[in-house]
């Protein structure tokens, strides 16, 4: 289980253990976070699983495909570092203790 | 206590349930499904969970978990088999009867199966609908083993992806002109036949199954309309769905494409909603019915509030997404009524642009999501790009998106 911090646009924090099998998207979706609406359950087809990246985590975590990066140029007020698609991101032992925000809109 | 009942447990029940609750319904809810299982993602069925890329556990919507603590009571394998409007009252296949004081019906589609007649109750005879069709069929996806795709629409060209990419053979046969004819454009076609090809699918059109032979009530063979015959290990029928009306035809909920919904959701009876694959609704001054996962979602959640007394229509803006080999394809609007497409090719990203006049309605975008993420802004929000501008490869497509005009006729339509 790796530790997972959502923080929802209304301030509420929720502390989550993430199994290491699953995006992080998933891990979110599974806590009920508000505000990950993963249309397209992980397939990288829609970027309304949208969030911002703690600013230290950002350069620590897999690099963005291609699409990825296409689809997040379209998203709710992206961020060229701190942007990332959830459902990207496999969750790791090395992400333990990672902050992530969600923004106040998915595009 | 208010008794929200929702009958059918696929993406449009889960997201209904889940959306009365965030909305804060604090009655009783009952989430009925008639399969075994939690509910799922189909999507991935016919993708990542038949190429043994996706596990069982990350195929659910939701943790088993989330229904006790959101107080969702989830009933699975349980069949509805009637429905009283006036009474309130539903009952079980088993028996059990249950009250109501709101009712949604989310209960889906099913797939269009072959007569009898003509083998389609043989063993060996699939379709690509839920989790136990693809159980059922992943001991078939075997190297080297023959199979028969009936129908080159999105699922049957998913299935064909899928089983050349295990390394069987495949055959896949479409009685329209051309695949993906009742969807897409001629260019469009084109793409996924050449991309078919080269994997090398032996892609048929403008032939149709006459019939499945058998021996022992499971199939070996086929026989093609234009008169050739196939031997064959199994066969994946792909010809369509249908919505699942027939609850709510005996209850005389009036049915039109599938249950007839208001834009909130409501159907011809008091306090009974619907909502997804099963339901047809008015859009843009005409009724559509929607086969797509974020219509499902919307939909639902649309009805959800209007069952909680709000008033917001439901707006649909339809989007689409297939994979197929190292292809995304994405789809944005509906091409009905197209007179004139538009191609953009960049690189490995090609892009179909379908106009009415000069008004954008949809756009298939391959392996290219910002055409795909341009052309939804555009349409969501009823503007056109210069069509000039948008074949050019060399136009940034967030800056067209940026400056495209507005469609005046679009107020007018979303009225209607």
């Amino acid at each position: 289980m790796v530790q997972i911090t959502f923080l929802a646009h209304d301030g509420t924090e929720y502390k989550t253990d993430v199994p290491a099998v699953l995006s992080l998207m998933e891990g979110a979706r599974n806590a009920n976070v508000p505000g990950i609406l993963a249309e397209c359950g992980g397939a990288c087809a829609c970027s309304t699983c949208h969030v911002y990246v703690a600013a230290e985590w950002a350069a620590r975590l897999p690099p963005r495909e291609p699409m990825e990066e296409d689809m997040l140029d379209f998203a709710w007020e992206p961020d060229p570092e701190r942007s990332r698609l959830s459902c990207q991101i496999p969750v790791s032992e090395e992400l333990e203790g990672l902050v992530v925000t969600v923004p106040e809109r998915q595009a | 206590m208010t008794h929200i009942v929702v009958v059918g447990a696929g993406q449009a029940g889960a997201a209904l349930a889940a959306k009365l609750r965030a909305l804060g319904f604090g009655g009783r809810l009952t989430l009925i499904g008639e399969e075994p299982v939690a509910p799922y993602q189909r999507p991935p069925l016919s993708k990542k969970y038949m190429l043994g890329e996706m596990a069982l556990e990350r195929m659910f919507l939701r943790p088993r978990s989330f229904y006790a603590e959101q107080e969702i009571d989830l009933v699975t394998g349980q069949r509805v088999a009637a429905i009283d409007p006036a009474a309130r009252t539903l009952r079980l296949e088993g028996g059990e009867g249950l009250r109501w004081d709101k009712l949604a019906l989310t209960t889906g589609s099913a797939p269009i199966r072959l007569p009898a007649a003509i083998g389609g109750e043989l063993g060996g005879v699939y379709t690509m609908r839920s989790l136990a069709d693809a159980d059922a069929m992943a001991a078939e996806f075997r190297p080297g083993r023959r199979v028969l795709i009936v129908g080159g629409g999105y699922i049957g060209l998913e299935a064909a992806a899928v089983a050349a990419s295990k390394g069987l053979q495949v055959v896949l046969v479409e009685r329209a002109g051309r695949i993906l004819q009742r969807v897409a454009a001629p260019e469009t076609s084109d793409f996924f036949r050449e991309l078919h090809r080269a994997h090398g699918v032996d892609l048929r059109e403008g032939v149709g199954l006459t019939g499945l032979t058998g021996t022992d009530g499971r199939v070996t063979g086929a026989r093609l309309s234009d008169g050739s015959a196939l031997e064959i290990d199994f066969a994946i029928v792909g010809v369509g769905i249908r919505p699942a009306t027939a609850l709510a035809e005996r209850a005389g909920l009036e049915i039109d494409n599938g249950i007839k919904v208001d834009r909130l959701g409501r159907t011809s009876a008091p306090d009974i909603f619907a909502a997804g694959d099963c339901a047809s609704f008015p859009w843009q001054g005409r009724r559509i019915r929607l086969e797509s996962v974020p219509n499902a979602i919307d939909q639902a959640e649309a009805a959800a509030a209007a069952m909680l007394g709000g008033s917001e229509p439901y707006i649909a803006r339809p989007w689409f997404w297939s994979d197929q080999y190292d292809v995304k394809l994405q789809i944005a609007g509906l091409n009905t009524g197209y007179d004139c497409v538009v191609a953009r090719r960049a690189g490995g990203a090609t892009s179909f642009w379908y106009f009415r006049g000069d008004r954008l309605l949809a756009v298939d975008a391959m392996n290219d999501p910002r055409a795909y993420m341009a052309g939804k802004r555009m349409i969501d929000t009823g503007r056109s790009p210069d069509m000039t501008a948008l074949a050019d490869p060399s136009t940034d497509l967030k800056a067209l998106a940026q400056g495209a005009r507005s469609n005046a006729a679009q107020a007018a339509d979303t009225a209607a």
